[in-house]
């Protein structure tokens, strides 16, 4: 429980402040359904309620068939919490699985699961996505979490497999290999563990990736809109002209819960690559003397250079950059 | 030069991924996409029923899926998609063509607009780390987080509906004007464009800024800065000349991706504005079941994202001369 506290208290305040806003949604998942006032779907045909203003019965108003939001709302949030976790660990699981692979195994299957992961990079996700979702029109959640999984690992595992690079020539790991650990145990108790700040920051990226997608792909109808998400509500509340009517009480909230996950999981992230990288910090007090700037002096330019571009975009243009692509190490070749 | 080669063959083999993933995905869908296409448009002509079944299989397919596959990849290479089927008998491509220039120049002059704006403030939060507009970067992130579509709706009710300032929806006003090299349709076309492009550039720029201050931040803090610095030039000449130029390089690889996305990445947008480009062209395929279109407009974005990134690779390799120093090397 210390050791909890003490990496709570080294954690840069936006990575904190992002913390706890992704917890406060996450609370909202579990207990939303039970606390919600009313059933979602419920159309209460009192006509005084429809698109009726908040009120002390219906605090957040109700929708154009006289359904509560605030219900919506909470019912909404753990579906799309759900999804995004779900992708965030399977498309997780598949990074490291085939960074981790690509780096060890080396020779052929290095070769042969960069390729898949670059194609994979620059075949563009968002139309593949809407194609296989045509097909698979009206068939439930499953086919979107499938299938943002699928797309979502290659980057990450670019990036994985890049770390595994340089750790895998440490000398530790040497020194298990050469007391006859076996290949798994390595992986699992050397190479993983100290890949867990990497991992993290990439579960982070894909659970944003999947939230911003599943919510988009909703919005344009191509998901299930009978069960309630925060895309479907705002599919419901733009295909009924919530907002030229005025109904800004059915509009804003879905949209700015949308918004508020996507800040924390941006600031968490950011606050992760600072901690990584002292240099992003911004720089106050004893770095700035009389003035004049003072700028520190790199330790370890190899991580900096890697937790430099391990934002979102960073990593994805890092991963797929010209220069890693050069740099690429031919099989075995770090052992020469 | 080998550096082109192996780039051009990694493209090569992306696009044959593609196109190979597009001919097996109807193929492995459950159900019978041809038959519920044909159950759903029943005026087909048997001509049109055959090209279908060249684009995704089903019971009507003739041949071994060998040679329906070598069938398939000679009307790709001809750029040959069959007639439409929601709009039967237009070509698949006259439609992708009408569609593609709307997108093109629209979500291309916004990217350009929101990588230069977006690196120049990067290059300034940089520098002045720490600075006013380095601690204004969470409120710009909020902005970035923000669903794009709700944004952009956001926008229209207020700049398009409430305020009038600015027309909403379509690529031009059909009611007054048509089509054609002349002012009075260029002008409207550029009226309707502003309000797709500010929501594209308001949420896209974060992105440009926070990639830029992080590179920037890195380089100042090498030898050659600081040797810059004491030499006694000008902030703005060590700024410009010396830092960003360096930091300059790795925010163009990431333009080339974004132009790459230039075709796809504003699908929602073009659906929220009703624009006519390839965004809304894919939904509204998709949701009328027009399946050889949904096709056609994901190969058309693929090679469009690798033509892109190709371009990128030349203009690198002009431009950086450590990767043909690396060339020379090998």
């Amino acid at each position: 429980m210390t050791a909890v506290a003490g990496v709570w208290r080294n954690l840069p305040l936006k990575a904190k402040v992002g913390a706890v806003l992704f917890g406060v949604f996450v609370l909202a998942a579990i207990i939303g359904p039970q606390v919600a006032p009313y059933d979602p779907s419920y159309a209460n045909p009192d006509p005084s309620l429809l698109m009726a203003h908040p009120s002390a019965q219906h605090l957040l108003g109700t929708t154009q068939t006289g359904q509560d939001v605030l219900s919506q709302l909470l019912v909404g949030i753990r579906l799309t919490i759900e999804l995004a976790l779900l992708v965030g660990v399977i498309a997780g699981i598949l990074s490291v699985a085939v960074g981790v692979t690509s780096a060890f195994l080396g020779g052929v299957w290095d070769e042969f699961l960069s390729l898949v992961s670059n194609v994979f990079l620059v075949i563009p996700a968002l139309p593949l996505l809407i194609l296989l979702l045509g097909y698979l029109s009206g068939k439930g959640q499953l086919p979107t979490i499938i299938v943002l999984s699928v797309l979502g690992w290659p980057w990450g595992a670019r990036v994985i497999r890049a770390q595994t690079l340089t750790i895998r020539n440490r000398d530790f790991v040497a020194a298990a290999r050469e007391s006859g650990e076996k290949s798994w145990r390595i992986i699992t108790l050397d190479i993983i563990p100290n890949e867990i700040s990497l991992i993290a920051a990439n579960f982070v990226n894909t659970v944003l990736y999947a939230i911003g997608a599943s919510v988009a792909l909703a919005f344009v109808g191509l998901t299930d809109l009978n069960s309630w998400s925060l895309g479907t509500i705002l599919y419901w509340a733009e295909s009924q002209q919530a907002l030229s009517l005025g109904a800004w009480w059915w509009f804003v909230p879905p949209g700015l819960a949308v918004a508020l996950i996507g800040t924390s999981l941006v600031l968490l992230n950011t606050g992760i690559d600072e901690l990584g990288s002292p240099r992003l910090r911004a720089s106050r007090g004893a770095a700035k003397i009389a003035g004049h700037r003072i700028w520190a002096t790199d330790p370890t330019p190899v991580l900096a250079q890697l937790t430099a571009g391990r934002n979102r975009v960073g990593a994805f243009v890092h991963s797929f950059s010209r220069e890693s692509l050069l740099d690429e190490t031919p099989a075995g070749g770090e052992l020469r | 030069m080998s550096f082109i080669i192996r780039r051009l063959a990694f493209y090569l083999v992306a696009a044959w991924v593609a196109i190979t993933l597009n001919f097996f995905i109807p193929r492995a869908m459950p159900g019978n996409p041809v038959e519920s296409v044909i159950a759903k448009y029943p005026n087909l002509t048997p001509s049109a029923e055959k090209s279908l079944a060249l684009m995704l299989g089903g019971l009507l397919a003739k041949g071994s899926l060998w040679s329906q596959y070598v069938t398939y990849l000679g009307h790709v290479f001809t750029f040959n998609f069959g007639p439409d089927i929601a709009q039967f008998p237009t070509p698949v491509t006259t439609m992708i063509g009408q569609a593609l220039p709307w997108t093109l120049v629209l979500v291309g002059v916004a990217t350009i607009i929101s990588f230069f704006v977006g690196t120049t403030l990067g290059i300034l939060a940089g520098w002045r780390h720490g600075g006013w507009l380095d601690r204004s970067l969470p409120a710009l992130m909020f902005l970035q987080a923000v669903p794009y579509f709700f944004l952009a709706l956001v926008l229209v009710e207020v700049l398009g509906i409430e305020l009038h300032w600015l027309p909403v929806g379509q690529g031009y006003n059909g009611a007054t004007t048509s089509p054609g090299w002349h002012w009075a349709f260029i002008g409207s076309a550029v009226q309707h464009a502003i309000l797709p492009a500010l929501t594209i550039v308001l949420t896209s720029i974060a992105g440009w800024m926070l990639q830029m201050r992080n590179v920037m931040i890195t380089t100042i803090g090498e030898d050659y800065v600081v040797a810059a610095q004491a030499k006694g030039l000008s902030s703005r000449r060590v700024i410009y000349t010396y830092a960003a130029r360096n930091a300059l390089l790795p925010q163009l690889q990431a333009f080339g991706l974004a132009l790459g996305f230039v075709v796809s990445g504003a699908l929602v947008m073009e659906i929220v504005f009703a624009y006519p480009g390839i965004g809304l062209l894919l939904l509204n395929a998709v949701s009328s079941d027009d399946f050889p279109l949904m096709q056609a407009i994901f190969l058309v974005i693929t090679f469009a994202i690798l033509i892109a990134n190709l371009i990128i690779d030349f203009v690198i390799v002009f431009f950086d001369p450590r990767v043909r120093a690396r060339e020379v090397a090998r």
